[in-house]
């Protein structure tokens, strides 16, 4: 304390000198001065003097809200300013504790006392600094603590208290749920009165209570009814509506009631803001009253037809809430919405853009979508990927329901992809694939796209579209069996510029490369398979004429092809110009012969481009293109020697390493034509259990039972599945270990090794399916080969599910389940809040009861003019809800006391009270405020005993809810 | 439910920063810089409204007004009506030129305290209290007022204090 001198202490700084301070520095400059000023701060705070004190910590609040400073080590001073008996000391305190305290705050607990001093004070601001502070800082302690000064403010003579008080509930009931119990009857009771400030304030806490849960509110219906009805209050009516929109959906029979009022004041306010809200209201609770929407429709109307770009973009906001029911709103609207398109505001744009595709279906997407894409190209680049995206999330809605024309589609996607600016790569990757999994009809076309998209050169360059690339070249070599020119594919996918792909995704270049290489050396060697065997039957023709075999092989080839390998396709695919019958064998001799050497060349070619690129990449950093570089090396070396001497391949046909070159060839082929359908999320659950199967039985006992069977047996059961295993394997590995040692480096053999290890043990009995130079990578098909009879018959029919001929938009059972399973988890994420509501649902599910028939008696006034219309309905509610609670049957007790006065057991004396107080009640407006008020807490006081005589007609959760408003 | 008010001027520099929940300053910060960073990129005379989601987590709205050098900005979620919350600013700014007499971003800059008072007047605890601008100014005035009768008495006995304590 000695070391501030006694001028410093004299001329302080005020926050003004501070503001100047910071003004006139240079932006350079402003942090050291801050931090001098900071270090000021923190001698001045300390001072005993509260005006120093104060002063200090005003400039640090400012500080801190301005220039982001910490305040949090303060805290502490804070408490102290607020305790200092001067308004402005406590003014200053109160605002820096508001600002800068949470609820970890560890000095929090000690302004309690403070606080509810200040809640007891006379001086209302005092009162009101305090109400504020814990409206934003209240914790749960200081909420327990303090619930009961703030019950005593809300009936403060002061509307000003009162009104702050109300504002402090909302706090007071999310921290501390029993402060309902003190505190929901007063605030209901705020509900008549006339003071209009205090009822906004109340509507508003009702409706942030009702927004968390409305069922609890559902009673308190007439309340909100008649300020619906009465209210002049524009504030007021828009959080009604608020709470209406939320109780709607709740209780059927409110919109009926609700719908005249509603229509009427849209009719006849003048405020924008208010018949927004009626709009808002009509179209997303009302939507089956025609009228009604017409109305709202045309208001809508007049707002789209306002200069002010609010009105418009809250007009098409409308027009999009009522879009999914009500289309014919946006047909009405067409015209602006399509101008609204080129609108510079980008709200109404993107509105505008949301409506369109709301308007699109089978018959006019393919139209919609032209112009889109064309609007695309000329619009800034977010909205153009807007467009983009909003087109791609319509198409593919419900499993791509609205895309007759598939081919259409994916040319589409294909154009979208050369859109500059399209930064939707993973999202058209998605469908690219989804598509060739789910539509078999499509996939040459979309092999074409795919090619073209490959040999883009722009695209590469692109990091946003590497996703959509990735997918088409997993779609070439998926479906390469429907390509025209493999080589050329496989020239796109090793050209020197994929490079720049990032190595994810080169990997599934790679992976593509080589089943297309797979691909043209099976056809191949099936072509001379065909062709040998042929010249086995035919030994005489052997010499004379080498092309007709060939023409003959070539037709068997046709003729014998599985299911995979398209004929038409394959003949397109090697650049023969026509199918070749065996009568015309002699006459399409010469094209044979030169075909069948550039065929053999071409592979030769290809092995040799593969085995060129390849091969600096067996070096690679990145564990995944080395390994499958290696991989593919290795498989070559294996084959090469086969096809590395054209010459005397005729004479050295069936040599055995050729043998050994096709079987490899045909393994791996096999296990990339196994086709890759789309499996619903739900398989799983599809298997039917087997009766004798007992899934749920404790497994105790089989242990007892199992643990005597391999005592006598160990090796009999477990061992011998490995076993035989590993001997199938053990050809394999044969060629595998031989094919590793040539090219690989030891690491990679280790990893092999390693493999080798991990696949024996877990897929046993398939390894001798899978070939050995592959091992699935992420999004590979050959993964399915995995799966054994069961998993593939399900696979199968998830595809014929999904795959029904021409339009899989007509195949269902996927997407539903799958939205069913997106519907469970949005719950689970809902469900945290709901715990903590509960406490406070119950607690005004508590109050409410004991309520309601309070609530119910002040809302009699607006509906006296249906009483007759009342009491016949009140009978019939009387019949239906049997077992209705205490507080509904009491509700339109005074109509009709003698038909209920048996129903409650008990309480007939206070029953006769009661309809003396209604009948009281319903004089108040002559009797004055007063006597009514005094009836109604005597009313209050009572109905909490009743309620604890016969607590067994109390239904504590979800009452039936009575018609209030009949 | 109101989630912040704020008040930017157009190089970006705050000048009334309130959050209704709390908030870190850095957290603070960086929310401002993103909401001025879409605001500075927006024309004049498109609509005042924003998507902000992506900013303040879902069911966020804002709605923001531009006079003179300054953008009067609201965050809050869907209990509140957007054209509302426009007006809502419309009284705050109202109120604000009743009480400095053709208010500029100066009196903002050097009514600190007083722009806190008139602000917590209208909203308390994220919900709207008051929406009438003349209750307001009468509200401001007594608290005025009883801020510098404290001051005043205090003004004495602090540099006497001041000076017995060295």
């Amino acid at each position: 304390m000695a070391s501030p001198s006694l001028m410093e202490t004299l001329f302080q700084r005020g926050l003004d000198d501070i503001i100047k301070g910071v003004r006139h520095q240079q932006s350079s400059t402003e942090s050291i001065f801050i931090s001098r000023v900071i270090e000021e701060i923190r001698r001045e705070i300390k001072s005993t003097d509260l005006q120093t004190k104060s002063t200090a910590l005003q400039k640090l609040t400012y500080l801190n809200s301005i220039h982001f400073i910490d305040m949090s080590w303060a805290s502490f001073h804070a408490i102290e300013c607020i305790s200092s008996p001067a308004f402005s000391h406590k003014k200053i305190g109160y605002l820096a504790i508001s600002q800068s305290f949470s609820e970890s705050t560890p000095v929090i607990l000690l302004i309690s006392n403070q606080l509810r001093k200040d809640l007891k004070s006379g001086n209302e601001f005092e009162v009101s600094l305090a109400l504020d502070c814990l409206s934003r800082i209240g914790t749960v302690d200081l909420c327990r603590d303090l619930a009961s000064e703030v019950f005593i403010l809300m009936s403060s003579s002061k509307v000003f208290i009162r009104k702050k008080a109300i504002g402090v509930v909302l706090r007071l009931f999310e921290k501390y749920p029993d402060a309902v119990r003190v505190c929901f009857k007063k605030l209901v009771e705020s509900l008549e009165g006339s003071d209009s400030p205090i009822v906004s304030a109340v509507v508003g806490v009702f409706c942030e209570l009702s927004a968390k849960d409305p069922r609890s509110y559902l009673p308190l219906a007439p309340e909100f009814y008649r300020i619906l009805v009465d209210s002049k209050n524009n504030w007021v009516l828009i959080k009604v509506l608020k709470i209406f929109v939320k109780l709607a959906p709740l209780e059927p029979r409110l919109a009926k009631r609700l719908v005249e009022p509603i229509c009427d004041h849209m009719r006849k306010t003048g405020a924008k803001s208010l018949v927004f809200e009626c709009i808002r209201t009509v179209v997303t609770s009302f939507t089956e009253y025609e009228s009604a929407m017409k109305l709202a429709a045309a208001k809508i109307r007049e707002f789209l037809m306002e200069d002010d770009p609010n009105l418009k973009y809250l007009g098409l906001h409308a027009i999009s809430i009522m879009a999914p029911k009500h289309l014919w709103a946006v047909l009405e609207n067409k015209d602006v919405v399509i101008q609204s398109l080129s609108d510079e505001d980008p709200n109404i744009k993107l509105e505008s853009l949301r409506l369109v595709m709301a308007m699109a279906s089978e018959s006019n997407l393919m139209e919609t979508c032209r112009v889109l894409v064309n609007y695309a190209l000329k619009s800034d680049p977010d909205f153009c990927n807007e467009i983009l995206g909003s087109i791609l999330s319509t198409c593919c809605q419900n499993v791509y329901e609205v895309i007759i024309d598939f081919d259409w589609y994916v040319s589409l996607l294909g154009e979208m992809s050369r859109i500059p600016n399209c930064k939707k790569g993973e999202e058209i990757e998605n469908q690219l694939i989804d598509i060739g999994m789910r539509v078999k009809d499509v996939r040459p076309e979309l092999v074409r796209i795919a090619r073209d998209l490959l040999i883009d050169p722009a695209l590469l360059g692109n990091p946003f579209l590497h996703r959509l690339l990735s997918a088409a070249a997993w779609v070439c070599g998926e479906y390469v069996e429907f390509s025209r020119n493999p080589v050329e594919l496989m020239e796109a996918l090793l050209q020197p510029r994929t490079s720049l792909l990032p190595s994810s995704i080169r990997t599934v270049y790679m992976q593509s490369a080589f089943k297309i290489l797979i691909f043209c050396m099976h056809s191949y060697f099936l072509q001379k398979e065909d062709m040998t065997s042929e010249v086995s039957d035919l030994a005489s023709k052997r010499e004379c004429s080498e092309s007709s075999d060939l023409a003959t092989g070539k037709a068997l080839v046709q003729s014998d092809q599985d299911e995979g390998f398209n004929p038409r396709e394959s003949n397109q695919s090697f650049e023969y110009p026509s199918v070749v019958d065996t009568g015309d064998g002699q006459s399409s001799t010469p094209t044979f012969m030169e075909k069948k050497s550039l065929m053999h060349e071409s592979i030769v070619n290809l092995l040799n481009l593969m085995e060129l690129v390849l091969s600096p990449l067996s070096g690679s950093l990145d564990v995944e293109i080395q390994e499958r570089a290696c991989n593919v090396l290795g498989f070559i070396e294996l084959v090469q020697q086969e096809f590395s001497n054209p010459l005397i391949q005729k004479e050295a046909n069936l040599d055995r390493e050729e043998v050994i070159a096709s079987r490899v060839v045909e393994w791996v082929h096999d296990g990339f034509t196994e086709e890759l359908g789309p499996v619903s999320v739900t398989a799983q659950d599809r298997v039917p259990i087997p009766d004798e199967l007992v899934l749920k039985e404790n497994l105790t006992d089989l242990e007892a039972i199992c643990g005597g069977v391999e005592l006598p047996a160990p090796g009999s059961f477990s061992l011998t599945s490995p076993y035989y295993g590993e001997s199938a394997v053990f050809s394999v590995s044969n060629l595998q270990a031989e094919e590793d040692s040539e090219p690989s480096t030891e690491s990679t053999s280790l990893l092999t090794e390693h493999r080798k290890r991990h696949e024996l043990y877990y897929l046993p009995s398939e390894k001798n399916k899978i070939p050995a130079n592959d091992y699935p990578p992420a999004n590979d098909p050959s993964s399915s080969i995995n799966t054994n009879d069961a998993t593939e018959d399900l696979v199968k029919l998830a595809d014929q599910s999904l795959v029904s001929k021409r339009k899989p938009n007509h195949a269902k059972p996927r997407p539903v389940v799958v939205k069913l399973e997106e519907g469970e988890a949005a719950p689970v994420v809902s469900k945290k809040p709901e715990l903590k509501d509960d406490l406070l649902s119950g607690a005004i599910h508590d109050i409410l009861l004991g309520n309601e028939a309070k609530a119910a008696s002040s809302q009699s006034n607006p509906f006296d003019k249906s009483s007759s219309k009342r009491k016949g309905k009140a009978k019939h509610v009387d019949l239906l809800d049997s077992k209705e609670n205490l507080a509904v049957g009491e509700q339109p007790n005074h109509e009709n006391p003698s038909s209920r006065r048996s129903k409650h057991r008990g309480d007939g004396k206070q029953k006769s009270k009661k309809s003396k107080g209604k009948k009281n009640g319903d004089g108040r407006e002559d009797d004055g405020e007063k006597e009514s008020q005094k009836i109604r807490d005597h009313h209050g006081r009572h109905k909490s005993r009743q309620r604890a005589d016969a607590p067994i007609n109390v239904v504590p959760q979800t009452p039936d809810i009575p018609d209030y408003l009949l | 439910m109101i989630k912040a008010v704020l008040v930017i001027n157009t190089q970006g520099k705050p000048r009334l920063t309130k959050f209704y929940g709390f908030l870190t300053v850095e957290k603070q910060q960086e929310l401002i810089r993103s909401v001025f960073g879409v605001l500075c990129s927006r024309a004049e005379k498109v609509s005042n409204f924003m998507e902000v989601d992506s900013i303040f987590g879902p069911d966020s709205r804002l709605v923001y007004k531009h006079y003179a050098t300054l953008y009067f900005i609201f965050v809050f979620d869907s209990s509140e009506n957007e054209l509302a919350m426009l007006d809502l600013i419309q009284v705050f700014v109202e109120t604000l030129d009743k009480c400095f007499r053709n208010v500029c971003e100066l009196d903002i800059v050097f009514n600190y305290n007083k722009l806190h008072s008139i602000l917590d007047e209208i909203i308390s605890g994220g919900q709207v209290l008051e929406t009438s601008s003349t209750e307001i100014m009468r509200a401001v005035e007594e608290i005025s007022k009883s801020e510098s009768a404290s001051n005043s008495i205090s003004i004495v006995p602090k540099t006497v204090s001041g000076w017995r304590s060295r």
